[in-house]
């Protein structure tokens, strides 16, 4: 006979308070899990697909205008390059691609057309330092984990999305929107003159119904050639993790680059800022309310169980039983009744994500095994709180006066 | 000042209905805490010591049989007789080993599985005996001990603790209004409102 056997004796004997017992804390747990199941997936699923959606950060010289973020580079006053590396040596987590551009307005053949210069991905990695900040697909995967389509869309298989990455553009190669395209009579493979230099058009673009129709596109170097303007670029174009900005990448980016102006895509931003804090929200909320509720439900079944026991305390004192073992009975108890409440709290609340996951939210909810620890955690917190006070009451009983109660 | 009790005496305490036996048994070791007056024990005052060192004192020196048995009713007999043995922290094989054998000692080894509302007063009473004597307590205050059973088992009973008292050389003392129990007693002592009257 041990503390322990007799604790476990007791809960074997009265297992019908044990259910009433365990029931506040089970469903409260259970709740619990099921929002956050949910809330978690479908965070994970916003953040997906606003990532996807491509670059969503530009970062702009102090003095240019950003009434239209898709517009805004075009004819942009200038930045120094540099500025690319001086984010990648910073310590900023969530900058999944970077692609810096240079946009003038320029004349081919008579008519007007927005030449925009862009760095590919591949002259990105050509350098050491820019390589080991793991701006590549790799890195992206692991930050935001977008799909691996929505990463090889980032070359041209997806050409319809908006702000992509361009993997490969060489010197002398250009692409052309497809109003350009049409206005200038372009087809792939053929030449095109653009400020004197011969222009190879490798792709003709499909349509996107916005300002990329009208743009042609070049090697970032030849177009910093042409207009004379070295080493500069009008926009920094940035792909950042949307959980990243709504935790405050661009306050992080405008502590570095102080002399610009970061702007995102405000709508993206703000719903996944407005997702999460509602979910947050939700979370907290019901976490006060389960906090009070279970461990007023524990405190009030533990003291029922102190009440019924009180002769059984009595005779205990009476053969010797220090307080501290009463406290150890009750607050063994306690903790029993806050690990099951976790196990089934969580197995029940993952079944309800998992069953309601995709008539609610339109999603499916996988098990989160973490949970499990963070339910028994919670679940044992609540209980040990909710039996503080009943336990230290029945050790403070007087002995005497509960072995006269028969 | 007088010794209330010595050494394997076997000390019966009687008196009228509230003239303060069952108050005089229990305060001794501390259930009841004294607002006056010395109790020494072993050559030790103990009334003026902490709840801590009392615990102590009853857990190791002490047996109690109560009028009402004082069983833990969820636990069965045997399971009952070691508790003051699991409290002590005795050794599992050695709580079994002690327990079955006092169990014998009281007659109830085929009823060791047996839970108290399976078991007759009479039984019930004698589980408490084995509880009260499993560790080898020095002294065994009993409240009425036979103060639930009728006289055939009464008279059982009071042999009982005459056998434990003269063979385990366990002090007894033992509160009774029942004259016939009280002649059991080696040493008499009589309460009237609260004072020992003659001893």
């Amino acid at each position: 006979m041990t503390i322990t056997k007799l604790v476990l004796i007791e809960l074997w004997k009265r297992k019908s308070q044990l259910i009433t017992g365990l029931l506040a804390i089970t469903l409260g747990i259970a709740v619990i899990v099921a929002i956050q199941s949910v809330a978690v997936v479908s965070e994970q699923n916003v953040a997906k697909n606003l990532d996807n959606l491509g670059a969503n950060i530009l970062v702009l010289p102090q003095a240019a205008s950003i009434d239209d973020y898709y517009t805004s580079d075009i004819d942009a006053p200038t930045l120094p390059i540099d500025y690319v590396e001086r984010i990648l040596e910073s310590t900023i987590a969530g900058v999944d691609n970077m692609s810096p551009k240079l946009t003038r307005r320029v004349s081919v053949n008579g008519k007007s057309v927005v030449l925009t210069g862009i760095l590919p991905k591949s002259e990105i990695a050509s350098k050491p330092l820019w390589q080991s900040s793991g701006l590549l697909g790799k890195q992206l995967t692991t930050s935001c984990a977008p799909s691996q389509t929505a990463n090889q869309s980032h070359g041209m298989e997806d050409e319809k999305l908006k702000r992509k990455a361009i993997d490969t553009l060489y010197s002398e190669d250009c692409m052309a929107g497809s109003q350009v395209a049409k206005k200038l009579s372009l087809t792939a493979n053929k030449k095109i003159n653009i400020l004197g230099k011969e222009f190879m058009v490798v792709k003709v673009l499909p349509e996107t119904g916005t300002v990329d129709d009208d743009r042609i596109f070049a090697n970032l170097k030849d177009v910093q050639a042409l207009l004379k303007i070295e080493n500069q670029v009008s926009a920094i174009e940035i792909m950042g993790c949307c959980n990243a900005i709504s935790e405050g990448l661009l306050g992080q980016l405008r502590n570095i680059l102080p002399d610009t102006r970061v702007t995102s895509i405000n709508q993206i931003v703000s719903t996944q800022i407005e997702t999460n804090q509602l979910m947050r929200k939700v979370t907290l909320v019901m976490l006060i309310i389960i906090f009070f509720v279970g461990g007023i439900s524990i405190g009030n079944y533990i003291w029922a169980n102190v009440n019924e026991r009180k002769r059984e305390i009595g005779i205990l004192r009476m053969m010797g039983a220090e307080r501290m073992t009463i406290y150890k009975m009750f607050l063994l108890k306690a903790l029993l009744l806050g690990i099951a409440g976790g196990i089934l709290g969580f197995l029940l609340g993952t079944l309800a994500g998992v069953i309601l996951g995709p008539y609610l939210a339109g999603i499916v909810v996988k098990p989160l095994y973490i949970y499990l620890v963070w339910s028994i955690l919670l679940s044992i917190t609540i209980a040990l709180a909710g039996s503080l006070i009943p336990t230290y009451l029945a050790a403070k009983f007087d002995p005497h006066s509960n072995l006269q109660e028969d | 000042m007088f010794p209330l009790v010595e050494n394997g005496d076997f000390v019966t305490v009687t008196g009228p209905s509230g003239s303060g036996k069952s108050t005089l048994l229990l305060s001794i070791f501390g259930l009841i805490r004294l607002t006056s007056g010395t109790i020494f024990f072993n050559g030790n005052r103990i009334d003026n010591m902490s709840d801590r060192h009392l615990t102590e004192i009853r857990k190791k020196s002490v047996g109690y049989i109560l009028q009402s048995f004082a069983l833990v009713p969820y636990l069965t007999t045997i399971q009952n007789v070691m508790i003051p043995l699991a409290l002590e922290k005795v050794s599992k094989k050695e709580q079994q080993n002690r327990a079955e054998e006092i169990l014998e000692y009281v007659g109830l080894s085929d009823r060791k599985d047996h839970l108290p509302r399976e078991l007759s007063a009479g039984q019930q009473q004698r589980v408490a005996i084995a509880r009260s004597i499993v560790h080898r307590p020095q002294i065994i205050m009993a409240d009425e001990p036979t103060g639930n059973l009728d006289p055939a088992l009464s008279g059982e009973i009071l042999e009982f603790l005459r056998k434990i008292n003269r063979e385990n050389k366990i002090t007894i003392m033992m509160v009774t209004h029942s004259p016939m129990a009280a002649g059991f007693g080696t040493r008499r002592l009589h309460l009237s409102e609260g004072k020992i009257i003659n001893h």
